[in-house]
């Protein structure tokens, strides 16, 4: 039906906070966001320059926070904004992590680590035991390590860049799979470019643990109903952007391999 | 013999329920086709589909009011060249009728984009002739009787399938437009498109879509289709497809007895889910026992006996 989360609203931005050279941390007031889950996400309207999806980074006294890296024109003239700006918002839309109480392992790489921190402010004080492998490709583009530390069973967050200036200098696969043939996980929750979420879904295969991964697809409507989103039967917007081992299954050929662009044509990641 | 009460024939093409995926909703890949097929539509129309790639409007292209939704994609679609691996596809996976949606700048395009998805394995093609949002094509065509004329003409010249064209609501006299096309050769109707809308935010003072104008689609379009598809049954022999706004079987039922004999449901994809056309199916199934009518045909324009 027409429903609330639907429909635009226009808030200010209540605070800004800059967390690495490419990505700022926005908050702003919206009743319906406060509400959301981790892995959901919104769709932010720059008036007059664009609307983009957005997953939820917090939720915190009817206040939702999202990371947003710095990469085209919505997201510098996102940058650009100040405290007391407007944006729109819709939503939140789309599936969430199941938060599992068990041993739970997080992968995430680039801006993915920012459902997962919302995820792992949900599951620290539940979880037996909380892991964390981070990926970037330096060591300023390590988000939220302060943050995670703090939330993740002792000594159980491992950061990988690619040019070893911080932690080890690997990818976020590495790691992941060091791990797993040491102990066993009740479930892995990826989040992170698609390339990297396929292989940690083949080792996640390949150990036999249950997986959730967060995937981005282009978006237009939000909505499920424009087609733009589309991987395999699945509709990322509706159906996801959260995907358990099940559906990831059923659409491995597409998995970190091919996507729609802009005009709807099959392009390789 | 006691048929499939639903089934329905119409310009040639064998449906085995009279429910149709609209132009544009989740129209792009075969797997997605296939898997609204899955939902029991008895055929599927793709995204309208041009001879050249276009990236549509920048976002926000979909609004939400509080009576239905507007739209302004700018007609996303990856080109005829380039779609017709995926019509292949779609052709292999389904077993309802392929209609593929066609869009020109121009007679020859539109004729030349249909041969290729005919080519390619569409079952009919749907001739878009109303989308309210794209200059020099849409409704720029489909609103001036001479033009549709001669892209009506020129695509059945090249394509030995049904051709369906897809009217406006955005025009003074939509049976004036409908009389033309069905001169010119079309096999069938569907009417209606979106009607011209837009919004505007209020706290920044600005329209909301990047195209400031947009086509409202939902519900609130719903009692306008419908008193199209019952003017167009009086002046057109053609079969017609009802749509816009169609949620449930009530409203199916309703377009059938003004005279279409199907209908497409877009928007409600999103309203409601994909489920919608069992839904609407299983409603229509039950209203036809319980007012003991063998078949839909029997629901054709019944309410115009006077
Ligand atoms: C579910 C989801 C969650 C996301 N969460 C975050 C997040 O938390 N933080 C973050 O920094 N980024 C996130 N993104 C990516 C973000 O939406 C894009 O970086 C942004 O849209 C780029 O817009 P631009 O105009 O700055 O760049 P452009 O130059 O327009 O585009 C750069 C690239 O961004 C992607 N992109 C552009 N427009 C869209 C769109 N409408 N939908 C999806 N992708 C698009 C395309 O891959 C494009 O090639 C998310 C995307 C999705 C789908
Ligand atoms: C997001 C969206 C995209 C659409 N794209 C097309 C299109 O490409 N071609 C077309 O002929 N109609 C298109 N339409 C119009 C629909 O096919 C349909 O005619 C209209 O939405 C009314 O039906 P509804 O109320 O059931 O949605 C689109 C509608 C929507 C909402
Ligand atoms: S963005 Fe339109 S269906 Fe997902």
């Amino acid at each position: 039906m027409l429903t609330a989360a639907n429909t635009l609203r226009v808030t200010r931005v209540s605070s800004v906070r800059v967390e690495s050279p490419t990505v700022k941390t926005f908050t702003f007031k919206d009743k319906l966001c406060a509400k959301a889950r981790p892995g959901q996400f919104i769709m932010i309207w720059i008036p007059g320059v664009d609307e983009i999806p957005l997953s939820i980074m917090n939720v915190e006294k009817g206040e939702v926070s999202v990371a947003v890296k710095a990469v085209g024109e919505a997201t510098c003239a996102l940058h650009g904004m100040k405290v007391g700006d407007k944006v729109g918002v819709r939503g939140p839309f789309g599936s969430y992590f199941t938060e599992t109480p068990g041993r739970v392992l997080l992968v995430g790489g680039g801006t993915g680590v920012a459902p997962l921190l919302f995820l792992a402010k949900r599951l620290s004080a539940r979880a037996k035991r909380l892991a964390l492998v981070m990926g970037a490709k330096t060591k300023s583009e390590l988000l939220f390590l302060d943050q995670f530390t703090a939330l993740c069973t002792a000594k159980s967050m491992i950061a990988a860049t690619e040019d070893g200036s911080y932690g080890l200098k690997c990818l976020a696969t590495e790691p992941v799979e060091t791990l797993l043939k040491k102990e066993n996980f009740d479930m892995i929750y990826a989040c992170g470019p698609e390339p990297m979420v396929r292989q940690i879904f083949l080792i996640a295969e390949k150990y036999v643990i249950p997986i959730e991964a967060s995937l981005e697809r282009l978006m237009r409507c939000g909505l499920g109903l424009c087609g733009s989103c589309m991987i395999g039967k699945y509709r990322v917007c509706k159906d996801g952007p959260v995907f358990n081992a099940t559906q990831l299954r059923e659409v491995k050929d597409e998995l970190g391999v091919s996507k729609l662009d802009f005009d709807g044509k099959r392009i390789r990641f | 013999m006691r048929g499939n009460s639903l089934s329905i024939n119409i310009a040639g093409l064998q449906l085995k329920n009279p429910v149709i995926l609209a132009s544009g909703i989740l129209g792009y890949t075969s797997a997605s086709l296939q898997s609204i097929a899955e939902n029991g539509v008895g055929a599927v129309v793709t995204k309208s589909i041009g001879l050249k790639p276009r990236s549509g409007y920048s976002n926000p292209t979909v609004v939400q009011t509080k009576c239905g939704l507007i739209n302004a994609m700018g007609l996303p679609n990856p080109g005829i060249d380039a779609y017709a691996s995926e019509i292949r596809q779609a052709k292999a996976l389904l077993t309802v009728p392929l209609i593929v949606s066609v869009y020109g700048f121009s007679a020859e395009e539109y004729a030349e984009t249909a041969r290729r998805a005919v080519e390619a394995g569409a079952d009919a093609v749907e001739l878009n002739v109303s989308c309210p949002h794209v200059k020099e094509t849409g409704v720029e065509i489909g609103q001036n009787p001479e033009v549709l004329v001669e892209v009506v003409r020129k695509v059945k010249a090249v394509v030995g399938k049904p051709v369906i064209v897809k009217l406006s609501p955005n025009v003074t006299d939509i049976a004036e437009l409908a009389e033309a096309a069905a001169d010119a050769g079309a096999d069938a109707l569907t009417a209606i498109n979106t009607l011209r809308a837009m919004a505007i935010d209020i706290e920044t003072a600005r329209p909301i879509l990047s195209n400031k104008r947009g086509g409202l689609s939902g519900p609130a379009i719903k009692p306008i289709a419908l008193r199209c598809v019952y003017d167009l049954y009086e002046k057109v022999k053609i079969p017609l497809i009802g749509c816009g706004g169609i949620t449930d079987w009530r409203d199916a039922v309703e377009f059938l007895l003004a005279g279409a004999s199907a209908v497409q449901v877009g928007t409600a994809v999103a309203l409601k889910s994909p489920a919608v056309f069992k839904a609407i199916n299983r409603g229509v199934s039950a209203y036809l026992r319980k007012k003991k009518l063998e078949s839909v045909k029997d629901l054709v324009g019944l309410a115009h006996r006077s």
